[in-house]
C-alpha cells in the first residue's frame, strides 16, 4: 500500500489510551481545518470507531492524519492501518448489527454515514485500510 | 487506576464525568456504580455527560449497560447535559440509547427520578410512561 503523505501525521493505536489520544488529536486538528462543532464532533466519533476497529480486530496499527486544502475543499482525511487479518466480506462488516465480537455492530456502518468520504481496501491475512474525510 | 467519583444526591447517585472516557475507566464506573446502587439502596443514577465531547457505542453500550443493571436492582438511569452535536452524532452513528433516560440537566433529571419516587406502587410492577 502506498506511504502516507509527506505532511502527515502518523499516530499509533496500540492500547485504549491510545484511541483517547487519537480523538483528542483529530478535534484539533478539525477545528484547524476550520470544521464547524457538529461536523469536528461526527469526523471524531468515526474516528474513535475505526481506531477501537484498529485495536480490537486489527491487532493495533495506524493513523496517519492530513489536512486537505485543494481550493474546492478544506477538511481533513484519517486513514486507519492494520496488519491483521483483514475483512472477508465488506459489505456484511459495513451492515448495522453485524459484530463478531460483542459490540453493536455499528462502528464501521456508522463512520460512513458520518463521513462524507469512506473507503475500506482489505486482504485476508494481510490487514485493512480504511480511509475517511470530512470536508467543511 | 483513577475512577469517577460517585456523589449520593438524596435517594440518587450522581456521577459527573469530567474526562474524556477511556474504556478502562468505563467498565470501573459500571462497576463501582452498581455496589454503589446496592450499597445505598439509590433508587436513581444520574449521569452527567456534559463535559462529553463524544459518544461513541463503546461509550453508549456502556450507558446502555449501566442503565440495564440499574434497573434489574430497582433504579432508574437518567443520562443528563448531552451536548447537541453529541446528540446529532448519535443519532448518525445509529445509537438509539433506546434503554436510557435523558434529560437536559440534572435538576431536571432529578425532577424525573422524584416523579418515578412518588408514583404508587403497581400491581403489574410496569410503570407508566
Ligand atoms: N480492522 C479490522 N480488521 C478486521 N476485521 C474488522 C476490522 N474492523 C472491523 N472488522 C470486522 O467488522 C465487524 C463490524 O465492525 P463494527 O465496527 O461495525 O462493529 P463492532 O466493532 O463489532 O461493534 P461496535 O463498533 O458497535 O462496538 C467487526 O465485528 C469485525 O468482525
Ligand atoms: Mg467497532
Amino acid at each position: 500500500m502506498a506511504p502516507a503523505p509527506a505532511d502527515s501525521t502518523v499516530l499509533q493505536i496500540r492500547s485504549s489510551d491510545d484511541v483517547v489520544l487519537i480523538r483528542q488529536q483529530v478535534r484539533a486538528r478539525a477545528a484547524e481545518a476550520g470544521l464547524g462543532l457538529v461536523d469536528q464532533t461526527k469526523i471524531i466519533t468515526a474516528a474513535s470507531e475505526l481506531a477501537r476497529n484498529t485495536l480490537d480486530y486489527g491487532g493495533g496499527g495506524t493513523m496517519a492524519m492530513t489536512m486537505v486544502n485543494d481550493g474546492l475543499r478544506r477538511g481533513i482525511r484519517l486513514v486507519f492501518d492494520d496488519k491483521g487479518p483483514g475483512i472477508a466480506d465488506i459489505q456484511q462488516a459495513l451492515r448495522d448489527g453485524y459484530t463478531t465480537g460483542n459490540g453493536l455492530g455499528l462502528g464501521l456502518g456508522g463512520a460512513k454515514r458520518l463521513c462524507n468520504e469512506f473507503a475500506i481496501e482489505s486482504t485476508v491475512g494481510v490487514g485493512t485500510r480504511i480511509t475517511i474525510a470530512r470536508w467543511k | 487506576m483513577d475512577r469517577i467519583p460517585i456523589l449520593k444526591l438524596g435517594r440518587a447517585l450522581l456521577v459527573t464525568i469530567q474526562v474524556d472516557m477511556h474504556d478502562r475507566l468505563a467498565t470501573a464506573l459500571e462497576d463501582d456504580l452498581t455496589n454503589q446502587i446496592v450499597k445505598h439502596g439509590a433508587h436513581g443514577v444520574l449521569i452527567d455527560i456534559s463535559a462529553l465531547e463524544i459518544v461513541d457505542s463503546f461509550i453508549g453500550r456502556t450507558l446502555d449497560t449501566i442503565a440495564a443493571v440499574s434497573r434489574v436492582l430497582d433504579a432508574e438511569t437518567v443520562v443528563v447535559g448531552m451536548r447537541p452535536a453529541v446528540a446529532i452524532t448519535l443519532v448518525e452513528l445509529g445509537l438509539s440509547l433506546a434503554g436510557v433516560k435523558t434529560a437536559l440537566n440534572v435538576e431536571r433529571g432529578m425532577a424525573l427520578l422524584r416523579q418515578r419516587d412518588d408514583q404508587p406502587e403497581q400491581e403489574d410492577g410496569a410503570s407508566a410512561g
